[in-house]
């Protein structure tokens, strides 16, 4: 990354910030490369990815930073002190490091109670313990009661890369896979329906884990044929692999039998009129695997405990350009795009 | 004005006839069943819902009939070609595929 | 998930889609018009047009409530719920549709305190929860949805509740249809009829389509083989000449109707004199309007509406979509101007709208051999 960093021209030209800039898909993508990216990443700024890779005397090193805004703060599999130490790691992870040391920020409303913050921080030593992660130190500001939603975490990471992964969109090429590590939705539903407005119930959990271990093992096995890998998070995997199709310049296929889904998770979207494809996951990764190496990674991900379900999902293919295409065993198929806010439950 | 999915009547609520809870792959959802007092469901029935009413019952035997109808499409053809092949013209090999159907 | 995975077994629908291509005469080009904004999500979402041959095409109707809604009714009601303590209840399908100022998540990012629901009863419940604000729900939507929002209106009635008002934009589809065949440049060959409005108003309200007009109609359900399965019950009405009205939704559509929900309609609403269409301009007796003996739950009558008329760009060529005359990608603005999300013109306002689905979901899609003529 260049240090000079030149001032240029910002194309962002929305006059106020709405919540779709949050969410991940085309507003979110426009506030960076329309605002931050012209005012901070200087000329030499590529395609952006879940963590920057940076060179100190010789060393490489993965460094990256996320905020955990979530209501209500405790879910069904999770909380968001958990979200926080998984998310930061799995950034990581999918930028070919390993996780070594974090620094947490808290932003917390006056009036949290005690309990509710040593609860969330209960469960971030934990999860930091079992990602084999240290957290090293961290800041915490207060501000009034009625904002921050109780509390917003902001945790940095950095982290060592893994030996033999060089990752880029650019080596992305036609024939290569699209590997999913299992079931897509069980984030974003869950918190949907925590937030009790719906009136809708299901046995669901969000998906939060660590999935290192997964992106290891494959690694370990296909390191060579690795060619980009990414955590759909807010947005989904539609916005992800919609991302990669723009910085690869190729067409993703994907066949809509192959994708992993649990049933109540279906259940929910065919109710409320969402697409799985744009929900949020919290513990899944998606990866582009070399057509020789696919069969091995897919297999590597399998043994892997908490890898049973994951699955080739789909193709690279030279059409249609910068695009996803999801396809129907019976030849039906639709185009599937980011979204530009958050999914939104639809009656019509 | 469309998105309408079909759900099992799992529960219907003791103090209020009206509320009821469906089932859908797992996903329970409170519903109203305030449109449908003329015939009202009952636990185990199949109903329509849209914006948390019950529009409709689902008829098993309509759905049955249905997938039959559907599954022999095609096949009745098959049967139609062949008496063609008698020399019928096709306005009745379209009758046979009709009272094949019933 | 029952009632819904057998209507998209992959195999019947490939054989639904054979029987479509045998039946469909080679020497005529077929026009299909599918009324339910429904039914496009659906045919988009499955990729049906990919099953038909060249000469079937399916044209999208009018049948899409958010989109046939004059953006004035949206300042309206945005300005209406602009009051203090004033609650704006929505369906999801609103938020992000724009008024002049912007849109109800963008008002809700000014400080309007807006929700969503899923149900009109949802709103009310807000309503009850909520005893110090008012709760204002803005209504949409067709047959299927009014009779919800009926119920709703009687039951706060009945509850007394004040704090609740609905403001009504609800439509009726018959004299949308009748609309679109009245129109001169109109070439259609028959109707795949919108499967849960008649869930509430039947197969009747058909007939004259049928009878005068002369086109078949089949009340379709929304999987993909009972799409497809309306399609073959059409063509093979269109190859014996023939003009009926015909049920393929049988498992749920009751040939009279719900009864019930016409009562509870008929004590709720009465028929506006005329209503504005967005893209269609003004059509008599189609619209519903809140009773006087619901007077107090009608924001209308309630409060003060500004009366806003809002009129799109001309270059905005909605009209001639919503009548099957172009096609979306045919329209000046498509694609440039006016995208989903910088919506100039009706059809781009609701992810169902003729040019949103088709700009989501087809645009740009690798041309197949089924496919190339029609796109």
């Amino acid at each position: 990354m260049s240090t000079a960093t030149v001032l240029r021209k910002i194309t962002f030209r929305e006059t106020q910030i709405e919540m779709a800039h949050g969410a991940g898909g085309k507003a979110s993508r426009r506030l960076v490369e329309g605002l931050f990216a012209p005012l901070l990443f200087g000329a030499s700024a590529g395609p952006l990815g879940d963590a920057a890779h940076i060179q100190i005397n010789g060393t490489k090193i993965a460094m990256t930073t996320d905020s955990f805004v979530v209501k209500p703060l405790r879910f069904p599999g999770g909380s968001i002190g958990e979200l926080a130490i998984n998310g930061t790691v799995n950034d990581l992870a999918v930028s070919g490091a390993r996780a070594e040391a974090m620094v947490v920020t808290f932003v917390l409303e006056a009036g949290l109670p005690t309990e509710v913050l040593e609860a969330e921080v209960r469960a971030m030593g934990q999860a930091a313990e079992k990602a084999g992660v240290i957290i090293a130190g961290g800041d915490t500001k207060v501000v009034e009661h009625g904002k921050a939603d109780g509390m917003y975490i902001t945790t940095t990471g950095i982290g060592r890369l893994m030996a033999g992964v060089e990752i880029s969109p650019q080596t992305v090429r036609p024939g290569d896979k699209v590997l999913l590590s299992g079931p897509i939705g069980d984030h974003g539903i869950t918190i949907l329906l925590a937030r009790g407005e719906l009136d809708l119930e299901a046995e669901l959990f969000s998906d939060t884990r660590s999935v290192f271990p997964l992106v290891e093992a494959m690694v370990r096995e296909a390191g060579s044929g690795v060619r980009w890998m990414r955590d759909p998070t807010r947005g989904g995997v539609a916005t992800s692999l919609n991302e990669l199709a723009r910085d690869c310049g190729h067409g993703i296929i994907l066949f809509e039998e192959k994708i992993p889904v649990r049933n109540s998770v279906r259940g929910a979207c065919e109710l409320l009129g969402l697409d799985p494809l744009h929900i949020a996951n919290e513990g899944q990764f998606l990866t582009i695997v070399s057509s020789e190496h696919a069969e091995a990674a897919l297999n590597a991900l399998r043994c892997v405990p908490g890898g049973e379900e994951a699955a080739m999902i789909g193709e690279i293919r030279e059409q249609p350009e910068g695009a996803v295409l999801v396809t129907t065993l019976y030849g039906g198929s639709r185009m599937v795009d980011m979204l530009v806010g958050d999914p939104l439950p639809r009656i019509c | 004005m469309c998105l309408a999915i079909p759900g099992k009547i799992v529960e219907v609520d003791p103090q209020n006839a009206l509320q009821a809870v469906v089932e859908v792959v797992g996903v329970r959802r409170k519903i109203d069943l305030g449109l449908l007092q003329d015939d009202p469901p009952v636990v185990g029935d199949w109903v329509l819902i849209h914006v948390g009413f019950a529009m409709s019952k689902i008829s098993e035997a309509d759905a049955r009939d249905q997938m039959q109808t559907l599954t022999m499409l095609g096949e009745t053809e098959a049967a139609a070609q062949e008496v063609r092949g008698y020399g019928l013209e096709e306005e009745e090999s379209d009758s046979l595929r009709q009272r094949s159907k019933t | 998930m029952k009632y819904v995975d057998e209507f998209r077994a992959p195999e019947l629908i490939t054989k639904a889609g054979e029987e479509i291509r045998k039946l469909a005469d080679p020497r005529r080009h077929y026009r299909i018009m599918e009324v339910c904004g429904g039914h496009s999500h659906a045919i988009y979402r499955f990729g049906l047009k990919d099953l038909l041959p060249a000469n079937v095409e399916l044209i999208h109707g009018p049948g899409c409530p958010v989109c046939v809604l004059p953006m004035g009714r949206i300042d309206d009601g945005l300005s209406l719920a602009a009051q203090p303590d004033f609650i704006f209840a929505a369906f999801g399908d609103m938020m992000r549709v724009p008024g002049t100022h912007g849109s109800p998540l963008e008002y809700k990012a000014r400080g309007m305190d807006v929700r969503i629901v899923y149900s009109p009863a949802d709103a009310l419940k807000l309503a009850r929860n909520n005893p110090e604000k008012h709760v204002m729900f803005f209504a949409i939507g067709f047959e299927t949805t009014a009779p919800s929002t009926a119920l709703t209106l009687l039951r706060a009635k009945t509850e007394g509740l004040r704090n609740f008002s609905v403001f009504c934009n609800h439509v009726t589809i018959i004299p949308a249809i009748r609309a679109i065949l009245d129109s001169p440049d109109m070439r259609l060959d028959g109707f795949v009829g919108p499967g849960h409005v008649s869930t509430v108003i039947g197969c009747r309200p058909y007939e004259w389509i049928a009878k005068d007009a002369g086109k078949p109609v089949v009340v379709a359900g929304f999987e993909p083989l009972d799409i497809l399965q309306s399609i073959v019950m059409l063509l093979r009405q269109l190859r014996k000449g023939e003009s009926k009205v015909e049920n393929q939704y049988r498992r749920v559509v009751p040939w009279e109707g719900n009864r019930s929900a016409l009562q509870a309609m008929a004590e709720a609403f009465e028929l506006r004199p005329y209503f504005e269409w967005r893209g269609l301009g003004f059509i008599s007796q189609s619209a519903l309007k809140i009773r006087s003996s619901y007077a107090e739950w009608d924001a209308e009558q309630r409060f003060a509406v500004p009366g806003v008329r809002v009129t799109d760009p001309k270059a905005a060529q909605c009209g001639e979509v919503l009548k099957g005359v172009l096609k979306p990608a045919q329209c000046k603005l498509f694609g440039r101007e006016c995208t989903p999300e910088q919506p100039v013109g009706a059809l781009m306002v609701s992810s169902e709208g003729s040019c949103a689905a088709y700009f989501n979901y087809e645009h740009r899609k690798p041309v197949t051999i089924a496919n190339a003529a029609t796109n």
